[in-house]
């Protein structure tokens, strides 16, 4: 198996899907971005936002979370046709990150991401900069927030 | 007038400004909860395991770094603020690890500013932040944007 479909370059993968509670918003917003539109519902009804909805961290961390959840399934997929699974290292950093709509209270969010493009990394054989483009989708087909993220890799 | 009674409105961003937001210290506990509901891999769950890492100890997951910043910029200014939210980061530099017992500050500049054209009654401040350890080492940088309501917007409203 290639490196390249290891890495399902251009293939967009669904990460799987989570439903916001208020309940988990606040508990979040309370600990790490307690601004009233993230932490009370009538406050969030008066801001521009319109509703009590998730601080974007808090989306970009569930993004996060279902990211690191489908790799087993990844793996699996990659030893059943014989190959080693691929490696990841930490990631550089994130670009482009826009928060197109807010994830409200009760709106169910659908994860994905595809791998663009992978290059060496000067001084460290074996190792790439792997790009990828990470989308959340709400229950109505829109994208509420997409970002750009760099991760080392390693064809295992 | 005041904005709503708020120190930071649009008006008060010039560019060129730099603010000190402050600090927090990191904990492994605190680390290690963020990771198992965000970020459940081994360096950021485990002493030992972050210890063996690359990262070379109990470090906190990136999207934790993020949030501890955005907790700095709330208690630095932006809950004293007319902050309307963030519609995006332009980038985000995991420099180094934040691990365990470090103590993380948060310095930052306004960058840039302009009006919002569809709406009047809005602003948007462009924000460089950079997070430092104890050791005055940067750990991340990152760049966003956030909507302000202006001084005279909000009394529209």
């Amino acid at each position: 198996m290639r490196f390249e479909e290891k890495l399902a370059l251009g293939r967009t993968v669904d990460l799987g899907s989570h439903t916001f509670t208020a309940e988990e918003i606040k508990a979040y917003a309370r600990k790490y971005d307690p601004q009233p539109f993230h932490v009370s519902e009538e406050e969030a009804r008066k801001s521009v936002l319109g509703g009590l909805c998730a601080s974007g961290w808090h989306t970009a961390s569930m993004w996060m979370r279902h990211h690191v959840l489908a790799r087993p399934a990844v793996e699996e997929r990659i030893r059943a046709a014989g190959a080693t699974p691929i490696v990841f290292g930490p990631a550089s950093g994130i670009s482009a990150l826009e928060w197109l709509k807010p994830a409200y209270a009760g709106d169910t969010i659908t994860f994905t991401q595809t791998a663009l493009s992978y290059k060496a990394i000067p001084g460290r054989p074996d190792w790439y900069m792997l790009q990828s483009r990470c989308e959340a989708t709400n229950q109505d087909g829109k994208t509420i927030m997409r970002f750009l993220a760099s991760v080392m890799v390693s064809d295992g | 007038m005041d904005a709503n009674g708020k120190r930071w409105a649009y008006e008060d961003f010039v560019p060129g400004m730099v603010l000190d937001l402050g600090s927090m210290p990191v904990s492994a506990k605190e680390i290690i909860e963020f990771a198992k509901e965000f970020d459940p891999q081994p360096m950021h769950l485990d002493e030992e395991a972050g210890g063996a890492s690359v990262l070379g100890g109990l470090s906190a997951a990136g999207f934790h770094v993020g949030s501890m910043m955005m907790r700095l910029m709330c208690d630095g200014f932006l809950l004293d603020s007319t902050s309307q939210g963030a519609p995006g980061l332009d980038f985000l530099h995991w420099r180094k690890p934040v691990l365990a017992g470090d103590t993380i500050s948060l310095k930052m500049t306004v960058e840039a500013k302009r009006e919002s054209k569809s709406r009047p009654n809005l602003g948007l401040v462009t924000l460089r932040q950079e997070l430092s350890n104890q050791h005055g080492e940067q750990v991340c940088d990152m760049q966003s944007t956030v909507m302000f309501l202006k001084r005279n917007g909000s009394e529209s409203r």
